[in-house]
């Protein structure tokens, strides 16, 4: 909505905006800051804004004493891996169904995504026992598993709304040039459907980087990921400030940077694709 | 114009999904329900046989129970009303022209990008503890002296910081939503001499209608399952004051080892979800036909 407001009037609204959504950040600031601090001057009272001893002890401290870099891993496999077996059943679905759509298509869409209405803790139970009888308690495969069926609902509406804005008449000129399906599938429609592909990987990856109950539950500690990771500072160790925040600092980093980026695909995703 | 080879292509490409989703929405729901009619605790092994609805009584008489689904029905509705009401005067001023719009959105955005265990755990321990937290600060700088957030208003405290997670989304949506008005429409309106109130209640308002009713029932959804949050800052309590439904279960399960009560909880829990997915699958589904 582009209106012709005053200069004035512009200045207070820029005002208001930047002091809200300082206000906003204002934590995330906070916590970056602190993580700089000594952990004696992190506690500091009155507080220190800026005009602390900055150091990096922090970030080797948490590295060295808690194995953050193990955690770490864990949650770059989990939900690298997660979102590849994810994005490899939901690509060939979605397509059958924005393509090649029969009468049951929309039921069927319906229904994937009523199963994401399941509250997870509703089946805590029976899950925590299956992985128990299997094995696959505490393992990065079990939680790889759990968090593809937990989002493949959300793929495959992403991508089916992406795949539907594609000209079918582009897929049949295709046809009619002789083209096989796995030549039409790889040189014409994945092309086209690159750019909302890369946006379905971007908010899958947020989404099981940040998962926190699933990840918390079937874990203790071999495959466990940043979220079990942090959760254990919620006791006296939490009094650690300076090493809380460094430690937080560098496991929403990468993924607050990859939201910057996805922020406006993010709507079409969680809403599944009513809010555009 | 799908010819039959591609139809079955297509079949093919499609049941992987189906099949698995299919077994990962009965196998657990099905033994969830064959184990809230057991008795099964993993300290009595010994007793074990049908318990037709005794988990369930058990579990919907415990003293605890009323308590959670009011506390969960709190934490939903509180952090709903924020969320909403705040989330549409931000939108309505970002909407505005200003300098800097896409760094302002940037900064407004991030609150969801934090996981839950770090977004709970720096307003416990940096803002909201009572000896050296932020607030506290503040306070004894205008001669307060602190209050312990978690411990006297624990419900309250959790609220805030699930609302604080979950303003950026309902910001970003209404903002989506707001963009799509045209502005021809405020244009005229504003001729024949509406004023901005009245522009906002007749004009705004009902444009926003959908989006409002999509962030209301997906943050539903969402928030009637939050669990990590009150795990890391107030494990519950004090006393049973900020056990939700969720959290209720899972001490139930893992902590009090009662698989058959956790288990008649969790359909307790379904059931609830299900009501409130009933309504959201229907305004998802009027959208897809529009």
């Amino acid at each position: 909505m582009a209106r012709h407001v005053t200069t004035q009037r512009r200045a207070i609204n820029t005002a208001a905006a930047w002091t809200v959504a300082l206000i906003l950040f204002f934590p995330i600031l906070w916590t970056v800051l602190t993580s700089f601090k000594p952990e004696a001057q992190a506690v500091a009272s009155p507080p220190i804004f800026l005009g602390f001893d900055w150091t990096l002890q922090n970030y080797v401290d948490v590295n060295e004493q808690r194995e953050y870099f193990r955690y770490f891993v864990n949650s770059i496999i989990i939900a690298l891996g997660s979102t590849a077996l994810g994005l490899a059943l939901a690509v060939p679905a979605a397509w059958s169904m924005a393509f090649v759509p029969g009468r049951k298509t929309k039921d069927l869409l319906m229904w994937m995504l009523s199963t994401k209405m399941m509250p997870a803790v509703g089946v805590l139970v029976p899950i925590y026992l299956l992985f128990k009888t299997l094995g696959l308690l505490d393992t990065r495969i079990g939680l790889v598993i759990v968090l593809t069926l937990m989002n493949l609902p959300i793929i495959v509406w992403m991508l089916y709304t992406y795949f539907k804005e594609i000209p079918g008449e582009i897929l049949e000129a295709a046809r009619m040039d002789g083209a096989s399906l796995k030549a039409e599938i790889l040189h014409v429609l994945t092309p086209m459907a690159v750019p909302g592909i890369a946006s379905t990987v971007l908010l899958n990856i947020i989404l099981a980087w940040n998962e926190a109950f699933w990840t918390i539950n079937l874990t203790v500690t071999d495959a466990a990921p940043l979220t079990k990771f942090i959760s254990g500072f919620s006791s006296p160790q939490g009094l650690f400030y300076a090493k809380l925040s460094a430690a937080s600092t560098m496991a929403i980093a990468p993924i607050l940077i990859m939201g910057w980026f996805s922020q406006k695909q993010l709507v079409r995703g969680l809403t599944f694709g009513a809010v555009k | 114009m799908a010819t039959q080879s591609s139809r079955s292509a297509a079949r093919a490409m499609l049941s992987p999904t189906v099949i698995l989703l299919l077994i990962w929405m009965i196998v657990p729901l099905a033994m969830t329900i064959w184990f809230s009619l057991q008795r099964y605790n993993l300290l009595y092994p010994d007793r074990t046989g049908f318990n037709d609805f005794g988990n369930y009584t058990r579990f919907v008489l415990s003293p605890a129970f009323g308590g959670a689904v009011v506390n969960t029905l709190i934490l939903v509705i509180g952090v709903l009303v924020i969320t909403v009401v705040l989330g549409i005067l931000i939108a309505l001023l970002i909407d505005q022209p200003i300098w800097g719009q896409g760094i302002v959105r940037i900064l407004v955005i991030s609150p969801f990008f934090i996981m839950p265990p770090v977004a709970a755990l720096i307003w416990k321990n940096m803002f909201m503890n009572p000896t050296n937290g932020l607030f506290a600060e503040a306070a004894k700088v205008i001669g307060l002296s602190p209050y312990d957030f978690l411990g006297q208003a624990p419900l309250t405290s959790i609220i805030l910081i699930v609302a604080w997670q979950w303003l950026p989304f309902a910001t970003l949506i209404l903002l989506t939503a707001l963009q799509s008005l045209s502005s021809e429409e405020l244009e005229a309106a504003e001729m024949d001499g509406a004023n901005a109130l009245k522009r906002f209640w007749y004009i705004m308002l009902p444009h926003l209608a959908r989006a409002i009713t999509v962030v209301v029932l997906i943050q539903t959804i969402f928030l009637l399952g939050i669990f990590g949050e009150i795990l890391v800052t107030t494990n519950g309590g004090p006393g049973t004051s900020s056990t939700t439904l969720p959290y209720l279960i899972y001490k139930e399960a893992l902590l009090d080892f009662d698989v058959g009560t956790a288990a008649a909880g969790g359909v307790v829990a379904v059931i609830l979800a299900n009501i409130v997915a009933f309504f959201l699958m229907r305004a998802i589904g009027k959208n897809l036909d529009a």
